[in-house]
């Protein structure tokens, strides 16, 4: 089927079968790196991308329900140039092992941060339960996720 | 020194087939590549020049491991393979320091059979001492060749000549020469000296700060990183087709229907190897499920559904003494002895394992995340029936792997189906289940300690009995492969040998590092191996630390000594105390929150292999009775890796080294029935998330200017299961030794109502 | 022509009329006044409740160990701690909403603090709070708190259930303010509520039946009150005796018959309902799912034997009154006409649950159940499958389990139409479900609720 996609901020048109998990749209058609195959069971949260701003695993998601839809991948949020506010939160923390788990982590949080400025210490921690990191990066991904929302870093719950 | 006699190729050097070395003082090749190669299986390059130090050993040509261009920008080539771990940025920093040129300056080229070193197996926190210290040597003879030339361009003594860090070398009347013009004057390929000038550690500009990661932008902002992410043209899409898990296979499978789905190329077998190519991966993912809707059976016999303890000790072990000490000691007064153990677990790494493969002009590349490139490269040559120098693999980033996990597999797995469609790049992508499923996991163990103590407060006498399966299991052959023994005709088995102490595996760490007397030592090597298993991060020091610690921590408090107190009254090695000292002086030990039933705090100490990174781990927790549930509040851990390259690098190792191992040691458990792993995806095997980790985690890294590297990857394994265990006995006045400690075992031997 | 007389006869007359009328009125009105007067007094005589004395929280040690572990067992069967317990907040201490047809209520801090949990309630009063729901000042409770079941239960497991709450820990809370439709936050007004709906006494055993049966009785109509969810209730919110276990609402979840009209794809067995209160799934049925999988997360920590007995009753309720064969029909399964009929709820399954659902997926080769299996589409109510698309499922502790992430955000309302039409359609033989959109706002609406 032809289908446009609507992913930060262009319009894409291509041929899949409807079915298409967006995650393989974005990695094989559009070749955006940013989400990631995790585990397509929508248990790991590698795969987070934004559909009308709600953090969603693309995974999970058919392109036949995205039609019409506003798409961001962690490509829409900046570059290496010109990171975003939350993504520079990451590189100064140097929030990331492996990293795999990242791009997912940053729409995750972006998500949160697009909805609440200044979210509780306990919102953030519940909010990114839905994305798994194996490296054990956490402590730091809260500290990137804390100073991209003006919130002190020190820890605690 | 220059020898103008040693005339090997560089092609000699980079394959299988090097000299072998006249000055060697063991008998056996096969411990002598186990030793280069970290110790950590793997078959490891030959040693050829003992003198040197770290890899140089075996590549002592400077050449081999760094080039200077025209532009005096350098290159540098490692074996070892970046795994998230930041080794990359740890030697990039270590070379431009020596080379003492803006990092800026310097490029990296980590694992690749065709250009780097074979330095063996990245593990083993081997990296730095072994790469780190090859290529700070290196660095540093080829800043002593340029000097030199300079010298002689200038007429000057070499002594009286500085480099000033930008690219140039300086005389002392201010004449300048840059890096570019002084290499094209000479030849690297000469081997090194092993006692080149090294850079004075106060005058460093680069090595042991925190310079920024130099893959991290990327992969904040999806960039290509990642084996997953290659896209060649052309590519193919692959799913290779097997039962739920080890030991299992499809009773029947329609390929023919398969064949004709839509966008599938090929149905690839080789015996009972089938793999799927298709031009998405949706449609391979299509048919694999197409195929997998038919029942499948366990073919191999079945798996131990008794207690894992009872099934352990009842397989046929090879004892091997590791201490056994004799020394006058007083009676014991205070005896504590005991049981601990830890179930399978698995590496569960994030990114289900990918490799990509293309076999084009009678050449394979494969493109793999495995921590043993080149054993990938001469087993997989075996596999597909190749000369070694046919194949070439080349290291891209995965996700963590934490050990051996399905990276070997899976680039066989490509390399099978590649060899059969030339010219066509093939990607090979396990699921998630497929991971859960096939990929070796850390072995159970089970440990049994005795510790008494005499009328002095002091330990008397020490006995220590581990009992695992081998942790060394890395395919260094064909036979290694799941491939290997699905093939028409499958290869043959090694049978697995124990990785010799001071290194370890299931004995890593049984030794400990404190002054005991009369210590007795016992690794029950149990090669018959119920579940497939392999190297996991820290191997056997997870379990032994964790046995050791709690232990040092019942006799302290058996005795009515602090811990802390206890440990260093025992404890002779002044770096080891220092960690201690520096870990609970930050955490306020001497001002402590008392054990009050639902507080409590515990530390854990050890030097990794007793070789390795010295790590203590001090945490606070929180026990809610009513439902098992543990609490980290804080955490406070010390480390000294020597020398630093990257202080930032080494604390986020540590750190996520604590998470990891707090994840293990509380929750984790691979369940399986008779037939087949039945934890087959993250609902039956949950690991922590952000709602479990910690309130706070903070790593001190001691550095030691000038002295060797340490590397500290697994460092904080073991401690950090000791300092909970510990803790939570704190907290509750009960001793918990059986990992995971789950909130439902917590609970249960609390008693609490 | 005497006019004075006649007026004055009229204005006599009139005054007369307009006294009497006036005296009418103003009998009526003092009347009224003093029967509304009289009228008040009784009612507030009527709802009246006295309040008992503060105690000085008991001493954990005055329990004995046996009392407290009793009462523990029926804390699990009761399930205080899902409804007690707030999401991050402390065990038993309250401050868990609770959404209702009528608004939200917010559970109360049940730990042994004196100021703001009951620590300082005696026996008498917790008595008759969970038999009676008045609190210990008298307040009336809301029958949030299911009184018209606890009714049944025996003095000694109320003690032991004190003693279980009086040795919590004591947590100190604020307690949230509930947010109910006026004028139902007049407390008074539950007096006449349970006038006409709080009956029932200490629980009477059947001669006619087994001890097992009778446990099971005593818990199921007493402390696991599975009729506060499985009954329907009147208008005015009360369970409708007359269709007990004929199915029943909770916090927009359907909760389904458990009585003949249990609309399972194969028979419920007294094993597979152990089993499955026991574990949270049944591989001939399915998970549980919204507010009963906290539930059997609280019965596998219950003792086995009253579990069992659970089982049995229920399992008589629904007309079996042994293990019998599992009914080994063959499942519901039309593919392609479903496929046919809804091909946007066919692609939208495909892509996003085939993935564990579809036949050869991982969840499916490791046996787990098939679709049809479940109560959810066999429901005359849509609303079960659409709040398990809408939220998934996952372990209350964050332990292994069956785990189904939300699907809420990515899709639309009519996108998880299309896909509950698909499956009733894929996985049944019954007829398509009406007014799914309808469906879908509604538990968004109710889902909203805080």
């Amino acid at each position: 089927m032809t289908i446009t996609l609507h992913v930060n901020g262009r319009d894409h048109t291509l041929e899949a079968d409807p079915s298409t998990p967006l995650l393989y749209v974005l990695r094989d058609d559009l070749e955006l790196n940013g989400a990631k195959y995790g585990c397509g069971l929508g248990q790991c949260g590698a795969c987070t991308v934004q559909v009308d701003g709600r953090a969603v695993f693309s995974c999970l998601t058919p392109i036949a329900a995205l039609e019409g839809r506003q798409i961001r991948t962690v490509e829409g949020l900046g570059t290496v140039d010109q990171p975003s506010r939350l993504q520079a939160a990451f590189l100064t923390e140097q929030a990331a092992q492996c990293g795999y788990c990242i791009a997912g982590m940053i729409m995750r949080a972006q998500a949160l941060l697009d909805e609440k400025q200044h979210p509780t210490e306990a919102e953030i921690r519940s909010h990114m339960d839905a994305n798994l990191c194996r490296c054990g990066t956490h402590m730091r991904i809260l500290r990137a996720i804390r100073r991209a929302a003006g919130l002190p870093s020190t820890e605690g719950f | 020194m220059r020898s103008e006699s040693l005339s090997w190729s560089r092609r000699d050097l980079l394959t299988a087939g090097g000299l072998v070395v006249a000055f060697s003082c063991l008998s056996s090749s096969r411990a002598l590549s186990q030793l280069a190669g970290g110790g950590e299986g793997g078959a490891g390059p030959k040693v050829v020049a003992p003198d040197l130090p770290g890899s140089l050993r075996s590549f002592p040509l400077l050449d081999a491991w760094i080039r200077i261009d025209p532009d005096g920008r350098a290159t540098v080539f490692t074996g070892k393979a970046e795994l998230g771990q930041g080794i990359a940025t740890a030697l990039w920093q270590v070379a431009a320091e020596e080379l003492d040129l803006p990092a800026a300056r310097v490029e990296i080229v980590t694992a690749d059979s065709a250009r780097t070193p074979d330095e063996g197996v990245t593990s083993g926190s081997h990296s730095m001492q072994d790469s780190g210290t090859a290529i700070a040597n290196a660095a540093a003879n080829v800043r002593m060749l340029l000097v030199a030339e300079a010298a002689k361009l200038w007429e000057i003594e070499a002594v009286q000549i500085t480099t000033d860090g930008l690219g140039a070398v300086v005389a002392p009347d201010g004449r300048r020469a840059d890096y570019g013009t002084l290499a094209s004057k000479l030849s690297l390929h000469v081997p090194a000296i092993e006692d080149a000038p090294r850079r004075d550690p106060n005058r460093y500009r680069t090595m042991g700060r925190s310079l920024p990661r130099r893959d991290i932008p990327a992969k904040l902002t999806g960039g290509a990183i990642y084996v997953q992410d290659m896209r060649l043209p052309g590519m193919l899409h692959a799913r290779v087709v097997r039962g739920p898990s080890v030991g299992t296979a499809l009773k029947e499978a329609d390929f023919d229907a398969a064949g004709r789905m839509p966008g599938v190329v090929k149905i690839v077998r080789n015996g009972k190897f089938a793999a799927i190519v298709a031009r998405s991966e949706w449609q391979a993912i299509a048919a694999l499920r197409f195929l997998q809707r038919r029942p499948w059976q366990r073919v191999e016999r079945p798996l131990p559904v008794e207690s894992f303890v009872d099934a352990l000790k009842r397989l046929p072990a090879r004892d091997i003494v590791v201490l056994d000490t004799h020394d006058p000691a007083g009676p014991a007064i205070q005896s504590v002895s005991a049981r601990y153990s830890r179930p399978w677990i698995c590496h569960g790494s994030i990114g289900p394992s990918c490799s990509v493969a293309l076999f084009k002009h009678g050449e394979m590349t494969i493109w793999s995340h495995s921590q043993s490139i080149f054993d990938v490269r001469r087993a997989v040559a075996e596999l597909i029936s190749l000369p070694p120098d046919k194949v070439r693999c080349i290291h891209v980033q995965g996700s963590g792997c934490y050990g051996q996990n399905g990276a070997d597999d899976v680039s066989a797995d490509a390399a099978l189906v590649a060899i059969e469609m030339p010219d066509m790049p093939i990607r090979m992508q396990w699921m998630r289940e497929q991971e859960f499923g096939w990929e070796p996991l850390g072995p159970a163990m089970v440990t049994e300690l005795e510790g008494s103590i005499g009328a002095d407060g002091k330990i008397v006498a020490w006995k220590h009995q581990v009992w695992s399966n081998p942790h060394n299991n890395r395919p260094i052959d064909a036979g290694g492969y799941l491939a290997g023994q699905e093939v028409t005709t499958p290869f043959p088995i090694r049978a697995v040998e124990p990785i010799p102490m001071p290194e370890g595996d299931g004995d890593r760490n049984s030794n400990p590092l404190y002054a005991l007397p009369n210590m007795h030592v016992i690794y029950h090597f149990l090669p018959d191996m119920p579940l497939r298993v392999s190297a996991l991060r820290s191997l056997g020091a997870h379990v032994n630390v964790f046995s050791i610690e709690s232990t040092m921590d019942e006799l302290a408090r058996a005795s009515g000594q602090d811990p802390l107190a206890f440990r260093l009254a025992h404890m002779q090695d002044p770096r080891a105390r220092d960690v201690m000292t520096e870990a609970t002086n930050r955490f306020g030990w001497a001002k402590r929150v008392p054990g009050d039933g639902r507080h409590g705090c515990g530390m854990g100490f050890a030097r990794y292999k007793n070789i390795g990174a010295y790590c203590a781990v001090v945490m606070e927790i929180e026990l809610e009775r009513e439902t098992g549930r543990i609490t980290v509040r804080r955490v406070e851990a010390a480390v000294d890796a020597g020398q630093p390259a990257s202080i930032d690098g080494i604390r986020n190792q540590v750190e996520g080294g604590i998470v990891q191992s707090l994840s293990w040691t509380t929750r984790e458990s691979v369940a399986f029935d008779a037939n087949h792993r039945t934890s087959f995806d993250w609902s039956g095997y949950p690991i922590s998330r952000f709602s479990d980790v910690p309130g706070g985690v903070n790593v001190h890294v001691l550095p030691q200017p000038g002295l060797p590297f340490l590397g500290a990857g697994e460092a904080a394994q073991g401690p950090t299961a000791a300092a909970l265990a510990n803790a939570l006995a704190d907290a509750s006045g009960v001793r918990l030794r059986e990992m995971p400690l789950t909130p439902d075992k917590v609970k249960t031997v609390l008693g609490a109502i | 022509m005497d006019t004075s007389g006649k007026i004055f006869s009229e204005k006599v007359r009139r005054s007369s009329v307009e006294r009497l009328r006036y005296l009418n009125h103003k009998r009526v009105l003092v009347y009224g006044l003093v029967g509304a007067g009289i009228c008040t007094l009784l009612a507030l005589a009527l709802t009246y409740r006295y309040p008992i004395a503060a105690v000085a929280r008991p001493e954990q040690a005055s329990f004995s160990s046996e009392a407290v572990e009793k009462g523990a067992a029926l804390a699990r069967i009761g399930d205080c701690s899902t409804c007690h317990t707030a999401d991050g907040g402390g065990p038993f201490a309250g401050g868990r909403p609770l959404a209702t047809p009528f608004g939200t209520l917010f559970s109360t801090n049940i730990t042994s603090h004196e100021g703001t949990g009951i620590g300082s309630w005696s026996p008498a009063a917790f008595r008759r709070a969970m038999r009676s729901g008045v609190s210990r000042d008298g307040k009336h409770l809301y029958p949030a708190l299911p009184y018209e079941h606890f009714i049944y239960a025996t003095d000694a497991d109320l003690d032991a259930l004190y003693a279980f709450f009086m040795t919590r820990r004591a947590i100190a809370t604020t307690q949230p303010v509930n947010r109910l439709y006026p004028p139902l936050g007049f407390r008074p007004l539950l007096a006449g509520w349970k006038m006409l709906f709080l009956h029932g006494g200490i629980w009477q055993p059947r001669t006619d039946r087994s001890v097992e049966w009778n446990r099971g009785a005593y818990l199921v109509e007493g402390f696991a009150h599975c009729g506060a969810c499985h009954t329907p209730r009147s208008i005015a919110g009360a369970e409708m005796a007359a269709h007990a276990y004929a199915g029943g609402w909770a916090e927009g979840w359907y909760a389904p018959p458990i009585n003949g009209q249990n609309p399972a794809a194969r028979d419920w067995t007294i094993d597979s309902l152990y089993t499955y209160l026991r574990t949270g799934i049944d591989m001939n049925h399915g998970a549980a799912a919204g507010p009963m999988a906290p539930v059997t997360y609280n019965l596998a920590h219950a003792p086995a034997s009253d579990v069992h007995a659970i089982a049995v009753y229920v399992a008589s309720l629904m007309g079996k009154t042994q293990n019998t064969e599992v009914g080994m029909a063959p499942l519901t399964q039309h593919p392609d006409a479903a496929a046919q009929d809804h091909p946007i709820g066919a692609a939208l399954f495909a892509g996003a649950c085939s993935g564990c659902h579809g036949p050869g997926a991982p969840m499916m080769t490791q046996g787990r159940p098939l679709l049809s299996l479940g109560s959810a589409v066999q429901e005359a109510e849509p609303r079960d499958v659409v709040q398990i698309i809408l939220h998934g499922l996952k372990s209350p502790t964050g332990g292994s389990g069956p785990y189904m992430p939300a699907f809420a955000d990515s899709f639309t309302d009519s996108q998880i139409a299309e896909i509950a039409g698909y499956l009733r359609s894929r996985y049944t033989d019954h007829p398509a479900w009406p007014k799914l959109n309808e469906a879908l706002a509604q538990a968004r609406e109710e889902g909203g609720q805080p």
